[in-house]
């Protein structure tokens, strides 16, 4: 396969390479989670990676709107200083984030500034294989987090996704996190129990594809269990396909809302499942034209999602020990373009709630007149960012995960 | 391989699914002949003269001005979301009746390439175009499909190409066009993207016809250097520059054997063809596609598209609640035609090998058995109960059961549409 192939194929299809295959990504149903409940060491904590597809403007979702270079750059798409959600005298956030702001005046809320990395890409695809690798230079088929898999002992059941496809991160070189449906797909009624059985058996001398195929037998009576117990989110049959929920979305990204993905988050966490990471995703933020109401609307359903989950987590023991980070595939031009949008850019904001992290801001604010080539100059390195959440919330030594990277955000927790 | 079995091979991949009369035509005809007749079919097409592109009422926002109320761009709305499903479901029908049914597949493959949802373009009459577009030009040399797809109206409304301006190029469009679409990734730097931009500048989309206009004002007619040529390069210019790289139609020849071949054996050297019938000529005839048999993942519309051909179904021809369920089917399945998820269209292999999806396939297999005619069903029960899993392999254009699959099936021998169900789902239907 060529690289571009193999790439689209890993992003798309979130199967990277046999160990994925062989380690049956996607098997596990939730049952198989709530099972293992109560192994784990009750003082470890959880790791929750929201990803935001298709590159989301961080100039509009931390806004610096004290700086004169900020609306002269897009003076149609800045957000006038009395829309802004103040948290000083320079920087606010989008208004559509008031949960979010309240979160950050109780000290609950992180955010790293100008995150980014050398020589950017401004392909979605390209960029958001970097993120899921952590390898810049020469982006490898095996994701940060199924590294950290990989020595972690490789249960699938320890990194766990709710997206419909495997996340590219959560694959290892010999280990792959579960994929695990989140919508009712109303168990098949007509064939008897012993066929579905049948099929489930292995057959010598088969291509791995058919074997995946026979795999697939082997879990339904689990999923049927799942389906029992899992709210169903959202109808995929009757939900409407062009509803103003479901905003077109060129560069990926979950179906299944946010919240839902979190509610399901949030009940393994509180039944002490071994799960250590948690990845959701969020998609449509690819905002070329027509942003401003496009990205509110994003942002006000990762706003409402991150905070009812926030609040839920603070309930439990359990809960207070979850650690949530939001991330981007890159930030978006410093100047809007024509189409009242803004293209591919560069370095933007992670922000970080929960367990034990410190409030405030961390990294220094990208300039906004001394840019490279239109683009921001990112400040702190994603891999100081990873470095740090394996070090500090899955109690991990970063060096073998992230080939001996010796950066720290200072101070976050 | 026997010849049966390698033309079998051929028709699973080159088409959405023949029916055993076609493989018994086939193999009288040899596997040679039979590729000559997959890529110069006859100029005659009963089953696609049965199925006309439907003709579409002007798009219902041609008629909203600025001054129409909210119930009236609701019923626009709405109207346009009934133009789509009729389009939808007059596709699935067409792919079904064609005879021809390699042009068939291959335009699914280059809806899929140029992947282009109607989720944002949301106009029926703008989708049908591009998909005109892509079968006048599918067979032939890359050079015009790619000068008639930068103006192809719901290209540049999915990608925001009527956005691109003189004053502030918008690089979405020039972007995809060379990571996606021509070029992949890495034949190509960012210079080259804000170029390019510049070159696609100047086309809009009148929503109200659904032509593209040229706007000399927005146009950049300046210099532009691009992929290490410089000139006043316009859309056109810029598309055939992009065609006549090499990387282009090696690129190109790549997602043509990754759809019809799929990955688990690379591409070998020198697929690329003058044109795609050549390309596609070069990848059948290729020693390592006969290599490929029994690994290729169906897509779900390759899988209900080759069962309703099997079956004897015309989707149009099925009450309209069974309609739906189909659809509803492909929609679980997380392939719906015109609605890809991506400007990088679907995903492939073992992506489609999910328990949910299993779940879906099995809720539609159990559709189909159940509307499956009563002359097919007859062919399994004219075989004795014993002979009914081999009778059912001929049917569905298996080459064989395994072990597994046999056991599985021989219980359910005496229950005919039970049976037909279960041959659908088996691992051997579903990877070809």
């Amino acid at each position: 396969m060529d690289t571009v192939t193999r790439r689209r194929f890993l992003l798309t299809s979130g199967v990277v390479g046999a160990g994925a295959l062989a380690a049956g990504a996607g098997a596990y149903s939730l049952r198989d989670l709530l099972d293992t409940g109560g192994d784990r060491d009750p003082q470890s904590r959880t790791l929750v990676l929201v990803t935001l597809y298709g590159g989301n403007d961080g100039l509009n979702t931390v806004i610096p709107y004290g700086d004169p270079a900020y609306r002269a750059a897009r003076p149609e798409l800045a957000y006038p200083d009395g829309e802004v959600l103040r948290l000083d005298d320079d920087f606010g956030l989008n208004p559509a984030l008031a949960g979010l702001h309240q979160r950050w005046s109780g000290g609950g809320l992180a955010i790293v500034r100008g995150v980014g990395y050398p020589k950017p890409d401004r392909s979605h695809f390209r960029s958001m294989d970097i993120w899921h690798t952590a390898q810049p230079d020469r982006p490898g088929n095996t994701g940060w987090l199924g590294r950290w898999l990989d020595r972690a002992g490789g249960d699938p059941r320890l990194a766990v996704s709710f997206e419909p496809a495997l996340p590219p991160l959560l694959a290892g070189a010999q280990s792959a996190g579960a994929a695990v449906p989140v919508t009712d797909r109303k168990a098949a009624k007509g064939l008897p129990a012993a066929t579905l059985t049948a099929f489930a058996a292995a057959e010598a001398g088969e291509s791995s594809a058919r074997g995946r195929a026979a795999a697939c037998f082997a879990d339904l009576r689990s999923v049927d269990e799942m389906i029992r117990q899992v709210r169903d989110s959202a109808d995929p049959d009757t939900a409407d396909p062009d509803g103003e929920q479901a905003p077109a979305t060129a560069t990926g990204g979950a179906r299944t809302p946010l919240d839902a993905q979190l509610d399901l988050v949030a009940q393994c966490v509180e039944a002490g499942v071994s799960t250590r990471v948690f990845s959701v995703s969020l998609g449509g933020f690819d905002t070329h034209a027509d942003e401003k109401q496009l990205q509110a609307v994003l942002l006000g359903q990762l706003d409402r999602a991150l905070t009812g989950f926030a609040d839920r987590m603070s309930r439990t023991e359990a809960g207070r020990k979850v650690v949530v980070a939001v991330y981007s595939e890159f930030g978006r031009r410093v100047r809007a373009n024509a189409s009242d949008g803004t293209d591919h850019g560069t370095a933007s904001d992670v922000l970080l709630l929960g367990a034990g992290v410190r409030g405030g801001w961390h990294g220094a604010p990208p300039s906004l007149t001394d840019l490279d080539d239109g683009d921001l100059k990112y400040t702190t390195d994603f891999r100081d960012v990873y470095a740090t959440l394996l070090e500090r919330v899955l109690d991990t030594d970063p060096g073998p995960v992230l080939a001996d990277w010796r950066g720290r955000v200072d101070k976050l927790f | 391989m026997s010849d049966r079995e390698a033309v079998a091979h051929l028709l699973r991949r080159a088409t959405f699914g023949p029916t055993a009369d076609e493989v018994d035509a086939a193999e009288r005809a040899g596997p040679a002949a039979t590729v000559d007749r997959l890529l110069k079919p006859p100029a005659t097409d009963r089953g696609a003269a049965a199925t006309p592109v439907p003709t579409l009422p002007p798009d219902p926002y041609a008629g909203l001005t600025k001054d129409s109320t909210r119930e009236q761009r609701q019923q626009a709305n709405a109207e346009r979301r009934k133009q789509l499903q009729q389009v939808t479901e007059w596709w699935l029908d067409r792919m079904v009746a064609a005879e021809d049914g390699l042009t068939e597949k291959l335009l699914f493959f280059w809806h899929g390439h140029w992947a282009t949802s109607a989720q944002k373009v949301k106009s029926a009459r703008l989708m049908v175009g591009q998909l005109e577009t892509l079968r006048r030009h599918g067979r032939g040399p890359l050079g015009p499909l790619v000068a008639s797809m930068v103006r192809d109206p719901a290209l540049i409304v999915w990608l925001d190409g009527q956005k691109n301006t003189r004053k502030a190029p918008n690089e979405n469009l020039a972007r995809e066009l060379m990571e996606l679409f021509t070029l992949g990734i890495g034949a190509y730097s960012e210079a080259d993207v804000k170029a390019g931009a510049r070159a696609l500048t100047g086309w809009v989309v009148d929503r109200r016809t659904g032509a593209v206009r040229f706007e000399t004002k927005r146009h950049d007619p300046g210099e532009k250097s691009i992929l290490g040529q410089s000139g006043r390069f316009d859309a056109e210019a810029y598309a055939g520059l992009l065609a006549a790289q090499p990387a282009a139609a090696t690129f190109v020849a790549g997602r043509l054997w990754f759809r019809y071949a799929g990955t688990e054996i690379p591409a070998p050297d020198g697929l690329a063809g003058a044109d795609t019938t050549a390309t596609l000529r070069a990848l059948f005839s290729a020693p390592a596609f006969a290599q490929t048999r029994g690994t290729l993942v169906k897509q779900p519309v390759e899988w209900l598209v080759g069962a309703l051909r099997q079956l004897g179904i015309r989707p149009s021809a099925l009450p309209e609640q069974q309609r739906r369920q189909l659809l509803a089917g492909l929609n679980a399945l997380d392939q719906v035609p015109l609605r890809p998820p991506s400007v990088g269209g679907w995903p492939a292999g073992a992506a489609w090998l999910t328990t949910s999806s299993l779940q879906a396939r099995l809720r539609t297999a159990g559709v189909l058995a159940a509307a499956t005619a009563p002359a097919v069903l007859a062919r399994l029960t004219a075989a004795p109960t014993a002979g009914r899993p081999d009778a059912l392999a001929r049917l569905l254009v298996v080459d064989g059961w395994g072990a597994r699959t046999r056991a599985a099936l021989t219980p359910l021998a005496g229950e005919p549409r039970k049976l037909l169900a279960a041959g659908l789902v088996s691992p051997e239907y579903t990877v070809s």
